[in-house]
């Protein structure tokens, strides 16, 4: 550590900026689903992580398979993360039937560590049934010439992600709030019973919550594994964490508030890292967290929740 | 009609066998490896009839326990096998001379543990019982006071580094003072206690007006730093390699064989583990901790009965940290060496899950949780690939069809018993 905010110029600072907003899309990719999921249910999923590695993981198998099979790599990167949304929703809706569903009136401890059984059961399956090395993931993304000038401050994956961040965004943010499925979503969030009675399958609509929260990870995991350049049975559990900080940082359960938590986070790391220390890059999320929710206890633009007796 | 709904059973397994056949393809039966850049995919058909044979028994018989399970409530109101079998155990416990005969068996065998099986056994039994006090400290914070805390390893850090920290700052002067560096142990226990409660209070104090998750996230974000601080502040604590060469407790002065070594730590942490069941026992029926109890309900509803939350959150806090940070110094103590790679965040985890598996709130829960979960492993050790596997399972498995945990927590509960003999008369019981 050498003295508290080194001066570097603005070409230093902008170039921060930019990889943390990286870094922050990233995790917002993540967080989207945490923080959908745990909207409807009030869980934290933790096998969420999982279920993105697990797309990670999906498209590299799909993607070698049809590489080596002689397809044309737009089509390769297209089928690949198709097959790797597809499994993914397939795994969140099979998780939330089995470890969830059957919790659903039970103490919400309950639900948490049967999430935790779940984390460790995904992990330890992948270990098992592909390696515990670290791969190095191909990418297929494409390189955009366009932004060959500035390709000291942003790559074309970085450019992807922010893009593709931005765009599902969007699409969250008009489902909930315009369409039907949307509409049985808040009001399965406000009060299940009550949802029941007006005529909302909850069922349902909670599968289709896990369906689409899986399927952003899946997304996520591609994206993202391409950004790293590698990937590994483990990857989910860190990533996990950190986009559940982020979703609680943004105020657990709104959908802005989950990017804007991710970015935040992202800056955070990536301005803490350049200009006092790389020994602490998470802690500096960890105390930015504390400092936020100390001063606004439901998180950025979480609603404040009024207890009832 | 019968056969009808076991047709139609056995037909949605085999709808759940093809299913799951076709969601773990890729990952069992496809195998990745990347070589120079390019993923290589080699397919293992074997696994093919494997996936769907037992997906197929495993979701009948998912179906079957889960319809069992539901109507397993009713059951034991009857006149069920299981029923009597519990009611007659429950009186049997009920004969005082029965209830001492099991009580000195059992301390029997605890104290004769380290003679009756090898240095290796007594370990983990060590390991065991250390886990046994954090899941009582534990369960004081989430059991009683309904405060879920997954960052309570960073406690068991602040412990074992008091002890650490201060064989490596101090020790050196008490060799060349002459003095007997085991005499350490003994400062570091109650002073690790001291600490560990004023790092408890200090996380309060960012918690007090959080609930919930968010509570439960920030103190995530707590161990995490704390464990941070240990790992990469390396001129002070050694950073990721540790603290070496910590000395064993004082015995009377003498050198201590590994063996006796462990022999001796195993009584120290079996009679902590005694004075920690006394103290949180006693905890649970004062005002205190009816008054976590009350926190834990209801928060407002509290307030408006007169209870003091801030006082209670912080007395919730300190007292699980305390009981952390004597682990801490016992995990020290045994084996000899600490780094921060003990105090992750699974390890939180692990002790949470103990207490909820156990049963939340319950004092023998938390016990039987954590011997549990520490003792089950260790003896896996031939399935050591399929362990965590296994773990995964079992925790699923025993939070759907027991998720009050294995031994759940009876309130008290005043009864009035009619009077059929002499003997019987109408009285407090549990």
């Amino acid at each position: 550590m050498k003295g508290l905010l080194k001066d570097h110029g603005m070409d230093y600072f902008l170039k921060l900026f930019l990889s943390g907003t990286a870094k922050g899309s990233i995790y917002a990719l993540i967080a989207l689903g945490y923080t959908m999921v745990y909207g409807i249910i009030q869980l934290i999923n933790f096998a969420h992580g999982e279920v993105y590695m697990i797309g990670g993981f999906t498209a590299l198998i799909f993607g070698g398979f049809f590489y080596t099979m002689g397809m044309p790599v737009w089509m390769v990167l297209l089928l690949s993360v198709i097959l790797a949304v597809l499994f993914s929703a397939a795994f969140g809706f099979t998780i939330e039937r089995i470890a969830y569903r059957p919790l659903r009136n039970k103490p919400r401890l309950s639900a948490l560590i049967s999430a935790i059984g779940i984390s460790m059961i995904l992990q330890n399956f992948v270990l098992l049934a592909q390696t515990e090395k670290y791969l190095s993931y191909p990418s297929y993304l494409p390189e955009f010439a366009f932004l060959q000038p500035f390709r000291q401050y942003i790559n074309s994956t970085q450019f992807i992600i922010l893009i593709v961040t931005a765009a599902i965004m969007v699409f969250l943010t008009a489902l909930i709030k315009f369409t039907r499925i949307g509409k049985a979503m808040r009001a399965t969030a406000q009060d299940k019973d009550m949802a029941q009675l007006v005529g909302v399958n909850i069922n349902q609509v909670i599968s289709i919550t896990f369906i689409i929260g899986s399927a952003l990870a899946a997304i996520g995991g591609v994206l993202i594994c391409s950004y790293m350049g590698q990937i590994n049975y483990y990857i989910g559990f860190v990533a996990g964490i950190k986009a559940f900080v982020a979703a609680v940082l943004g105020g657990i359960g709104s959908i802005p508030g989950a990017v804007l938590g991710s970015f935040i986070l992202g800056w955070t790391e990536s301005l803490g890292t350049g200009y006092i220390s790389s020994d602490y890059e998470d802690a500096f999320a960890f105390i930015i967290l504390i400092l936020i929710l100390v001063l606004k206890p439901d998180g950025i633009l979480g609603k404040n929740q009024k207890q009832k007796v | 009609m019968k056969t009808r709904i076991v047709l139609s059973e056995l037909f949605k397994a085999l709808g759940n066998a093809v299913w799951f056949s076709v969601l773990l393809f890729p990952l069992m039966i496809m195998k990745v490896n990347v070589v120079g850049g390019k993923a290589l995919v080699t397919f293992r058909w074997q696994f093919v009839p494997f996936i769907f044979v037992s997906s197929f028994i495993l979701s009948y018989l998912w179906k079957r326990a889960l319809v069992w399970n539901e109507h397993r409530q009713d059951k034991i109101a009857s006149d069920t096998l299981y029923y009597k079998f519990k009611k007659n155990v429950q009186t049997y416990f009920k004969n005082q001379s029965i209830k001492y005969v099991t009580l000195s068996l059992l301390v029997a065998f605890v104290v004769s543990f380290p003679f009756l099986f090898g240095m290796y056994h007594t370990n983990v039994m060590i390991t065991a019982f250390i886990y046994v006090i954090l899941a009582l400290g534990l369960n004081i914070v989430v059991g009683l006071g309904g405060l879920l805390n997954l960052g309570y390893a960073a406690f068991f850090a602040v412990g074992s580094y008091t002890y650490g920290l201060l064989w490596k700052y101090i020790g050196p002067n008490f060799i060349s003072a002459g003095i007997d560096t085991g005499w350490l142990f003994w400062i570091s226990l109650p002073l690790a206690g001291i600490i560990s409660t004023i790092f408890g209070v200090l996380l309060s104090l960012p918690v007090l007006r959080l609930r919930g998750d968010y509570l439960a996230i920030i103190t995530l974000a707590f161990g995490e730093i704390v464990r941070m601080v240990l790992q990469n502040s390396g001129q002070i604590t050694g950073g990721a390699t540790g603290i070496s060469l910590i000395p064993r407790p004082w015995f009377f002065g003498m050198k201590l064989a590994p063996k006796q070594a462990a022999v001796y730590i195993y009584y120290i942490v079996v009679v902590l583990v005694l004075l920690t069941i006394f103290v949180v026992r006693r905890i649970e029926d004062s005002r205190v901790g009816r008054a976590l109890e009350a926190m834990r309900e209801d928060e407002i509803a509290c307030q408006a009965m007169g209870i003091d939350l801030v006082k209670n959150k912080l007395i919730t806090f300190a007292l699980g940290a305390f009981f952390a940070g004597i682990a801490g110094v016992v995990l020290a103590a045994q084996t000899t060496y600490i780094n921060p790679d003990s105090f992750t965040l699974w390890e939180s985890i692990m002790i949470l899950m103990a207490i909820v598996i156990g049963g939340t709130g319950s004092i023998p829960g938390a016990i039987g949780g954590a011997l549990l979960l520490k003792l089950l492993p260790e003896y896996f050790r031939p399935l050591a690939q399929y362990r965590m596997l296994i773990y995964g399972v079992a925790m699923i498995l025993v939070i759907i069809f027991k998720s009050d945990g294995l031994l759940p927590r009876h309130r008290k509960r005043y009864t009035f018993e009619e009077k059929t003999n002499s003997n019987a008369s109408a009285g407090a019981g549990k």
